[in-house]
């Protein structure tokens, strides 16, 4: 275990989020997701603001304490978790880092146009909804009818 | 009682009961779809619960949690709209009424969102999202079932007749809706009606069902007056675990 120096900055706890996976959607990270809203370094007092995805997002607790973990692991002791509701989280706070590996793990990244832009396996664009909902509260059923396998989506709310 | 700690109970309660009740479906939906679809509708609710509910504990100030408000009280204690308590019966009158109430919950909601009170705008903000999505699904889902064979519309059209007495409740102003509208917190329930009316007008023609004339409407649910048999027997299932072992955590 590392010891936590007096120099502990935010940019370095932001990096150490980075690292958490998501636990539903384990190859995009909390930071990513837009889940951290904020965090605040004061001497070795951290704290870390959250928000949840959907109001009733079951994860959050995991989220919690997974972010708990990570950062004792780094000597963190002093660690206070805040959740906010507002301003209400959005898909237009995924990254484009988090973007990319959605579409590169087969789930369609979210579109204003409320569809995606294409199949993420075949990229072809001839691709028809399902279900408006999926295995998790962000995410629809959506088909490819070019190369008939079905992706989820990630939807843009 | 407090008239925000009650417009609160009504916030939540209405989501704790449409929820339950939503989950009643887990496992046994007509289709793996409309089984995820309506657990994750459940989830979204009882989300939005724990944010209504949770706010009402502080409101209340007695050193009640949001689980001890959905698990320790009783029918009485309820403050949800009767038609949110009825039986599920099937799949098409657990969809007309989905309709029914978000179809009032997005325009409701959206009024939220400029609530004097800022933890009931950022609330209501934040449930509007999933409000939204999910009037689209059950507007759909009554067009698909209205305008699908002969019999799923007679169907949909004998469940519209079930529903149409309960949905009056909702735009029945009272003390406490007058307090709160005072202290421009939330409009009066009575002035969503027209943009209600033009939903429900608009999807009952394109979905070939009639709405019903009469205007008669049962009542006491919001004001805890006089609640459906019903009640009572969900409560029985959704709060025996706390009843049998008060305390219990998970």
């Amino acid at each position: 275990m590392m010891a936590v120096t007096s120099s502990l900055t935010a940019a370095q706890v932001w990096a150490w989020l980075d690292d958490v996976p998501d636990p539903e959607i384990p190859v995009i990270s909390i930071v990513d997701l837009g889940v951290v809203r904020g965090v605040d370094v004061t001497g070795d007092q951290v704290k870390v603001t959250i928000t949840p995805t959907y109001s009733g997002c079951p994860a959050m607790g995991i989220i919690a304490l997974d972010i708990e973990t990570a950062l004792a692991k780094q000597g963190v002791t002093a660690l206070q978790l805040e959740t906010k509701i507002a301003p209400a989280w959005t898909t237009d706070w995924l990254s484009d880092k988090g973007r990319a590996r959605l579409e590169g793990y087969g789930i369609a990244p979210p579109q204003p146009a409320g569809g995606p832009s294409g199949c993420p396996h075949c990229k072809s664009g001839a691709v028809e909804k399902i279900s408006q909902f999926g295995s998790t509260p962000c995410k629809a059923q959506w088909r490819c009818t070019s190369c008939l396998e079905p992706f989820d989506y990630f939807k843009c709310i | 009682m407090q008239p925000l700690f009650e417009f609160l109970l009504r916030q939540g309660d209405n989501a704790l009961v449409l929820g339950h009740r939503t989950s009643e479906w887990c496992g046994t939906a007509p289709a793996l779809e409309e089984d995820i679809a309506l657990t994750n509708t459940a989830l979204d609710l009882i989300g939005q619960t724990q944010l209504w509910l949770g706010y009402a504990a502080e409101v209340e100030g007695a050193d009640r949690s949001a689980n001890d408000l959905a698990y320790l009280r009783d029918v009485h204690d309820f403050r949800n709209l009767l038609m949110l308590e009825v039986p599920n019966e099937d799949f098409g009158r657990t969809l007309m009424r989905q309709f029914l109430f978000d179809a009032f919950q997005v325009p409701w909601l959206t009024a939220l969102q400029t609530s004097a009170d800022p933890r009931v705008a950022e609330i209501a903000a934040k449930s509007l999202k999933e409000a939204t999505y999910h009037l689209d699904r059950s507007a759909e889902t009554v067009i698909a079932l209205g305008d699908g064979t002969a019999d799923s519309n007679a169907r949909m059209q004998a469940t519209l007749d079930y529903l149409w007495p309960y949905v009056g409740e909702i735009f029945v102003d009272d003390d406490t809706d007058q307090t709160m509208a005072d202290a421009l917190i939330a409009p009066l329930p009575s002035s969503m009606r027209p943009v209600w009316a033009a939903t429900i007008e608009e999807t009952a023609k394109a979905a070939c069902l009639s709405l019903p004339e009469s205007d008669f409407a049962h009542h006491g649910g919001r004001s805890g007056v006089r609640h459906t048999e019903h009640l009572g027997h969900m409560l029985a299932t959704m709060q025996v675990l706390q009843r049998s072992y008060p305390g219990a955590v998970w």
